[in-house]
């Protein structure tokens, strides 16, 4: 059984946003219509997004670190938001685990919304529909775009890596490996759900030296010292700094 | 959670009609009355039923869409509870009609009290299933919904027997004095569960960081989103512990004194407005987990 995910990286994640933009501006680009923005430019912006960027601070100053913290819906294999559904507009796909709602089925309930710990869905205000992350379930297949491109738009717009798409069931994907090798990690692992979005930790950098790495061991000028002093007669190598 | 006006109403509603069924079918039961007398109680509970059904539509973003909502009963308790609130009305209906006809009745009564019980537990179960709402993810939210919604339905039915037919007034008024007593003892179980709580989730299982200290510093918007609207009451700790005693004493401690005292009719309008409270309160109180992700905009 394919389950798609992403596992997101959270030691190179640098907070630029960049899936933000690029989630917002494909999928409000796409065939379930736009994305609700209110006051964009205004006092109280507000507006329905699949994907934010959150900032937290660990630790007190001054050991403090900052982990940018990417959340999206996490596509749970054991998703509590699909048999609340009273219409059946969410649901999970059994070919590839996406979890979507049926924009023309749902009747803007909210339910999901509350039978969702993490907070994954957001009403469309204009349009009172669920909306929710769809992995780019509209591009990942589209035979149109180069094999390359058939990722989520936020996966292919980071700067530095930090989200990994693929198949968790495949034991040899990308993201499979990832989770396996790195220590991924599922969030709020209390309820259940298993999510399939995977978190890959915090890792501490150190750059190890060791005192060999800074004077040889085979000092080569030390070593030189204690060679003997060539006669003045000997032939010097380049006849000219002969004693 | 940020209780819903349109809830609050639906669930308040049913609940008292209901109730008042379950007091009128009692009677039919154990004493009698005139056949006009069910027949306007039918007519009552009808008519608090179609309010609460109303109330719901308001609840909804698209309406229109409502009756693809019966489609998952299998799964959803919110399915199940929009199959058996109409199922409900029209054993009323029928239950009412009867009476009018004077057809026998005691089967379509039997079903009726079998549908208000089930919608009792559905509307509970909806909230009750959610199991990562701990304070609603408890038997006793069940209990409370069924002793609350009977409360305020029997004092319903004293407050008409005392207009409609006064030999069964006393009676009623005991039976909703017995109930609202009920209430008070099972609802003051919850809240005294409730304050007891230790909440699951942690900010640090929430973005899986083991560190006792974490601060947010900004949660994806400059402003508000739906997740900071929809999740949070956005009145002071103060005003919910309030809302909490005036409720103890509206839904429960004045209109019992009222029934005490013989004055059924205050006692329901001042225990209504007691439990429309209760049920803000009921909402207010429930902590999201999701707001573990929303707490500094920065």
């Amino acid at each position: 059984m394919t389950q798609l995910a992403l596992v997101i990286d959270l030691n190179v994640c640098v907070g630029c946003q960049a899936c933000v933009t690029s989630c917002k501006q494909w999928n409000t680009s796409g065939a379930a219509g736009y994305m609700s923005d209110d006051n964009p430019y205004g006092a109280d912006p507000t507006g329905t997004f699949f994907n934010r960027v959150q900032t937290f601070e660990v630790g007190e100053f001054p050991n403090t670190e900052t982990v940018h913290f990417p959340k999206s819906c996490l596509h749970c294999e054991e998703p509590p938001c699909v048999p609340v559904c009273p219409t059946g507009a969410s649901y999970k796909r059994a070919e590839d685990g996406i979890v979507l709602v049926d924009y023309d089925k749902c009747i803007g309930c909210k339910y999901c919304s509350w039978a969702c710990p993490y907070g994954a869905r957001e009403i469309d205000e204009h349009q009172k529909v669920m909306k929710k992350c769809t992995l780019c379930v509209d591009r990942i297949y589209d035979q149109a775009l180069p094999e390359r491109e058939r990722k989520p738009a936020c996966v292919l717009a980071c700067p530095t890596s930090a989200r990994i798409f693929g198949d968790i069931h495949d034991p040899d994907s990308q993201a499979a490996r990832a989770i396996r090798e790195q220590g991924g990690y599922a969030l709020m692992p209390e309820w259940g759900t298993q999510p399939a979005n995977h978190y890959l930790p915090r890792r501490r950098t150190e750059i190890r030296l060791h005192p060999d790495e800074l004077e040889r061991h085979d000092n080569p000028l030390k070593v030189d010292g204690l060679l003997p002093r060539p006669s003045p007669k000997d032939p010097a190598l380049d006849d000219v700094t002969s004693w | 959670m940020r209780p819903a006006w349109s809830v609050i109403l639906l669930t308040t509603l049913i609940g008292a009609g209901q109730g008042l069924f379950l007091a009128l079918t009692g009677i039919e039961v154990i004493g009698n009355s005139t056949r006009m007398f069910f027949v306007g109680g039918a007519i009552i509970s009808l008519c608090l039923l179609g309010a609460g059904l109303i109330a719901s539509f308001f609840h909804l973003g698209h309406p229109e869409r409502a009756w693809r909502s019966a489609a998952k009963w299998r799964t959803s308790w919110l399915s199940r509870e929009v199959i058996v609130l109409p199922a409900f009305m029209a054993a009323v209906f029928a239950w009412g009609a009867a009476h009018w006809l004077g057809w026998p009745t005691r089967a379509l009564a039997a079903a009726g009290v079998a549908l208000a019980l089930a919608l009792y537990v559905c509307t509970a179960m909806i909230y009750a299933c959610l199991r990562f709402l701990q304070e609603w993810h408890s038997p006793l939210t069940v209990v409370n919904y069924l002793v609350l919604g009977c409360a305020s339905g029997f004092t319903l039915a004293a407050a008409y027997a005392a207009w409609a037919a006064p030999a069964l007034a006393p009676a009623l008024a005991l039976a909703a004095l017995g109930w609202t007593l009920l209430g008070l003892a099972t609802r003051g179980a919850s809240l005294a569960r409730n304050v007891r709580l230790k909440a699951r989730s942690t900010l640090q299982s929430a973005i899986g960081v083991k560190h006792p200290r974490i601060a947010q510093k900004a949660q994806g918007a400059i402003a508000g989103s739906f997740n900071t609207r929809e999740f949070f009451h956005g009145r002071t700790a103060s005003a919910l512990r309030s809302v909490k005693w005036i409720f103890v004493l509206t839904a429960f401690v004045l209109p019992a004194t009222l029934l005490a005292t013989g004055l059924p009719t205050p006692a329901f309008f001042v225990q209504f407005a007691g439990l429309m409270l209760e049920r803000w309160f009921f909402f207010a109180q429930a902590n999201h987990p999701q707001n573990l992700y929303y707490q500094a905009v920065s």
